[in-house]
């Protein structure tokens, strides 16, 4: 399993890279992924929704089950990776490449853990 | 008593000795004593003969009129011998939902294959697999337009009293606003109301309660342009002739499917169609079948895109729907296969010159329409004494229109001879 | 197997119609768009169909232990009475005097299963058990609301209920406030205090519960809900185990509804129809649903209770279901109705004993008319999921448990033979049973390549999801 140590993560397994201070991308890791099994879904948030660390801003589906998506951060989403529409898959496949969501005007961050730290948390 | 319990004594005690228990109320121990009934206040079981007379006296006591000439949500069509004989089919009949889609095969396909009609008939992308009936498919369709910002839903007075009241009654529940767009000559006035911000949707239903065509082009242009969406409510029969929903610019088509192969059975069972365009498919309410392939290729049917529903959203789902109407919706795919595209449209176009002939007949006697303007197959005609009317159209086995404010509202369908209506013209002239 | 647009051929058709013998009239603004419907001769359509029953397992086909949907036989009669003339070709909108043995049924209908439930009075309106819970759901809201108690917005509801309880609440306009269950599957009681308060709306149970079990503490549970002014909702998803042995309205409960297609014997369709008929007790009646039947000296009426929270859909619902439901009562009578109870939870108790010896219960007995295994062990040991073990079980012509419900159990099959079935039935089964989970251990593999005898095999549900095709096409 994949932990770039770039990124910051949550403890209900989303990650969050930093563009600059107060912009940032986020989305699910890859033991988010694997653990939801595959995605078939994504119920993307909008433009301009603000959001806030630690609540639900968007939910992912699969055959079976549907999963909120917390954010690891408060601010106004800047943009949608409207690929996912289509290709839920990608969320699958390349967990960090496949960003949900960017955020703009963060003012606040959640609990975030380093690669490390994460890492130990999911082999517990 | 009659029962269903295939026990003999001797495999009871079988039974229960294998559980470890010498009697089956030891089984309820968790049921406080104080509770426990002593003895119902019902009826000694009966056998299976004297349940047959009871029942069929009760049957008995309703007037099976020869002639019908009342619809106003209810319609006796013709229903050709090959439907009630393949829905019948006690597979069919008796099995649950497919929810293993295996041995449910010919349920899901034949579910797919009316979601595919359903879809053909209003030319809308996505049918779900049905709703309880028309009311309640208008109902869900207006929540399927709701959002944070628009939250009002403005529907034609024209529509079914009953629908009206059911969406009402979801309203309540839900919190949206309902706003009734006025009625003027017998159709929708929609400059009477101006649509705000806050416009989640306009429903119209075409034909109209009264029989009559709306301009729907128009309305639906007028929804759109406040950027509300645009339900239309259309009887199935008359799409076979008239501009489809999709055509008139719809974002749902909702409507009682009755008229396709049910029988008019005091109310029920009925079918509610769903269908929508692929922008609002995901909001469709209920059970949606869709085509995949097994692990050696085969195309096979599964339920799908079941994470919209409550068995796994819950208290998020946008429904509640869990059971549906899934033989009726059987039934409405084998009638439209018995009918046809030709069939469907001779039904139609039968049910629509029969009642055009009777209009003109009863003008004829000073019973004339009240509205102007184009009709299917219903229209409302004055009348100075309704009460009288349907009397004599009754001593006759006849049942007359459904008495409405401006006078009566008439409903031919296709099953209805030229014979039998100038019998009614004649017993009307009679009386006024 | 093809569907039926991929047969026959354009110009064949059955002969339905006559000719018109009016003047012929056209819309001015016709259909435009060529309609695609099939065109097949009347053998050609008939043996599709046929061929699709032969593609479904009903009740008549094999075992069906299906639970929480109580597949118990459906009594041809019952059809019978269904179809009769004097039922299903009369018009719902005739005149009152003209269709009083259909507001008889009702009527009748009412009285009866109001004797059985505890209820004072009952409508039919509903189509389904969640068209039910909602309906029930908004004469609490109506009820609330009425007496100016407007900061009653919460429903709690078990974690172990049925997916439509919350669903239900808020399409009712309520949040929901979830409680967990106790170790024994029951409702905790201290969780369901600590929950309640001036804003409870009120609560929806299932008794016995989800999993199978009685919850001996329900009466301080309604009184719990009740002191803190809340009404208790009744789900009658699992009446068959107690009808006539102990009834709600006794528990406690104020509004109920009933599946009359699970305990009432009436058949399920695919789907559907069934019927949700909602029961409440007196002080809730003025709230029904309109119109509901009166009887007086000059025969049945139909009227609109005062405070009439409006219809919850056209007529008088799915009314020939009720006849099949009415049908059947009057056949069980005041002793065939607990025998059939008592018959349910001995046949899940013999059942649940067998099995236990290998299938791991996910509560002790003694159950009531279903039981819960969770096959987490087996799946930890042998790979072989509750997934694997359902599909196994089709290649034996049995159709299987609920699989994964309730979520507060992993692995879980739920088990509900009703009493309809006779012990060598559950002799047979037990033994395929038991053989599944000897095969899980012996040969794995063998269960996650199961079914193989079915018409289709396992199909890809993934990708009906991520690539949704939803109608036939034409290439």
């Amino acid at each position: 399993m994949n932990f770039p140590a770039e990124l910051k993560y949550t403890k209900d397994h989303e990650w969050l890279k930093a563009i600059d201070e107060t912009t940032a991308l986020v989305g699910i890791t890859d033991f988010a992924q694997s653990e939801l099994g595959d995605l078939v879904f994504i119920n993307l948030p909008q433009e301009g929704d603000e959001v806030t660390a630690d609540e639900s801003f968007c939910d992912v589906e699969s055959v079976k089950a549907v999963s909120d998506v917390m954010s690891p951060c408060t601010g106004v989403i800047a943009e949608v990776n409207t690929e996912l529409e289509d290709e839920p898959q990608l969320l699958n496949e390349d967990p960090y490449g496949a960003w949900i969501a960017k955020v703009k005007d963060i003012s606040a961050y959640g609990e975030l853990m380093t690669a490390d730290e994460y890492e130990a948390l999911v082999q517990k | 008593m009659g029962t269903y319990v295939p026990h003999t004594e001797v495999q009871k005690q079988a039974m229960l000795a294998a559980i470890g228990v010498d009697a089956v109320e030891e089984l309820f121990a968790a049921v406080p004593r104080e509770m426990l009934v002593d003895s119902l206040d019902l009826p000694e079981g009966l056998s299976e003969l004297s349940v047959r007379q009871k029942v069929t006296a009760m049957a008995a006591k309703n007037r099976v009129y020869p002639t019908v000439l009342r619809g106003a949500g209810a319609y006796r069509h013709f229903i050709p011998a090959v439907v009630k004989s393949i829905v019948s089919r006690e597979e069919l009949v008796t099995a649950y939902t497919p929810y293993q889609a295996e041995i449910s095969q010919g349920i899901l396909q034949s579910i797919f294959e009316y979601q595919t009609m359903i879809c053909a008939l209003t030319g809308m992308e996505v049918s779900n697999a049905s709703v309880y009936d028309g009311g309640t498919a208008a109902a869900e369709a207006l929540a399927m337009c709701r959002d944070r910002k628009r939250n009002r839903a403005y529907v034609s007075a024209c529509a079914d009293p009953q629908v009206i009241e059911t969406m009402r009654t979801y309203c309540f529940g839900s919190g949206m606003e309902l706003e009734l767009i006025p009625e003027k000559d017998g159709r929708t006035d929609l400059s009477a109301v101006s649509l705000g911000a806050d416009a989640a949707c306009v429903y119209i239903a075409q034909p109209n309660y009264y029989g009559n065509i709306e301009d729907a082009r128009a309305i639906g242009e007028a929804a759109h342009a406040a950027g509300a969406k645009y339900i239309m409510g259309c009887n199935p029969i008359a799409l076979a002739v008239m501009e489809t929903p999709a055509a008139c610019g719809a974002d749902i088509a909702v409507g009682e499917a009755q008229p396709l192969g049910l029988d008019i059975a005091f109310g029920g069972p009925y079918l509610g169609y769903m269908a929508a365009t692929k922008a609002m498919f995901r909001k469709l309410p209920g059970r949606i079948v869709g085509q995949t392939h097994d692990v050696d290729g085969n195309i096979g049917y599964v339920l799908t895109l079941t994470a919209r529903e409550q068995h796994i959203r819950r208290e998020k789902a946008s429904s509640n729907i869990c059971s549906n109407q899934a033989l009726c919706a059987f039934t409405a795919g084998v009638y439209m296969t018995a009918m046809g595209a030709d069939g469907l449209a001779q039904a139609a176009k039968l049910s629509m010159s029969k009642a055009h002939y009777f209009a003109g007949e009863l003008e004829k006697i000073g019973l004339p329409r009240v509205h102007t303007g184009e009709y299917f197959h219903e229209f409302v005609t004055k009348c100075a004494d309704p009460k009288k009317v349907l009397k004599a159209l009754d001593d006759n086995g006849i049942l007359g229109g459904l008495p409405v404010k401006d006078g009566i509202l008439w409903c031919v369908t296709e099953v209805v001879t030229r014979e039998e209506l100038d019998r009614a013209v004649a017993i009307i002239k009679e009386v006024c | 197997m093809k569907l039926i647009f991929e047969k026959g051929a354009p110009g064949q058709h059955l002969s339905l119609m006559p000719p018109c013998d009016v003047p012929e009239v056209e819309l001015s603004h016709p259909r435009r768009s060529p309609l695609d419907l099939p065109h097949v001769s009347e053998t050609e359509l008939t043996r599709h169909y046929t061929a699709l029953a032969k593609r479904v397992h009903g009740v008549n086909d094999g075992f069906y232990p299906l639970g929480s949907c109580t597949m118990k036989y459906n009594p041809k009669i019952n059809e019978d009475m269904a179809a009769l003339p004097g039922f299903s070709q009369i018009h719902p909108l005739q005149p009152e005097e003209t269709v009083q043995g259909c507001l008889e049924v009702l009527h009748e209908a009412g009285k009866l299963l109001g004797e059985i439930t505890g209820m004072d009075a009952m409508t039919f309106q509903p189509a389904a058990g969640a068209h039910g819970e909602f309906t029930g759901l908004l004469l609490i809201k109506a009820y609330h609301v009425h007496r100016g108690d407007t900061a009653r917005t919460k429903i709690i509801v078990p974690d172990s209920a049925h997916g439509t309880n919350p669903a239900s609440a808020v399409m009712a306009g309520f949040t929901v406030v979830n409680i967990p269950s106790s170790p024994d599957g029951c409702v905790d009681v201290e969780a369901l205090r600590g929950a309640v308060g001036p804003d409870t709306a009120g609560l929806m149970l299932t008794n016995p519960n989800t999993v199978g079990i009685f919850d001996k503490n329900i009466l301080e549970i309604t009184r719990i809900v009740h002191e803190a002014g809340g009404l208790c909702y009744y789900d009658g998803a699992n009446l068959n185990a107690v009808m006539g042995v102990v009834r709600p309205g006794d528990m406690g409960f104020d509004v109920i509804h009933l599946n009359l297609h699970k305990t009432f014997s009436t058949p399920h369709g695919g789907g559907g129809p069934g019927s949700g008929a909602v029961g409440c007790k007196d002080f809730l009646r003025c709230f029904l649903p309109g119109p509901v039947v009166k009887k007086d000296e000059a025969g049945y009426h139909l009227v609109k209770p005062e405070h009439s929270i409006g219809r919850v859909k056209d007529f008088y619902g799915n009314f020939t279901v009720v006849v099949k439901a009415l049908t059947y009562i009057l056949t069980l009578g005041r002793e065939g109705i607990p025998d059939a109870a008592k018959n349910a939870v001995l046949n899940a108790n013999y059942m649940m004993k067998r099995l236990g010896e290998k299938y791991a219960m996910a509560y002790a007995g003694p159950c009531m008319h279903e039981f819960v295994m969770t096959l987490q062990d087996l799946k930890d040991e042998t790979g072989c999921s509750a997934m694997d073990i359902a599909k196994g079980l089709l290649d034996h012509g049995i159709h299987p448990p609920t699989m994964y419900f309730p979520l507060i159990v992993h692995e879980a099959l739920m088990v509900e033979p009703t009493e309809t079935e006779s012990q060598e039935t559950m002799d047979e089964v037990c033994e395929v049973f038991l053989s599944l989970w000897d095969l899980a251990h012996t040969n794995p593999q063998a269960l996650h390549d199961a079914p193989t005898k079915t018409p289709v095999r396992r199909l890809d549900e993934v990708g009906a999801a991520r690539n949704p095709v939803l109608r036939y096409t034409k290439e």
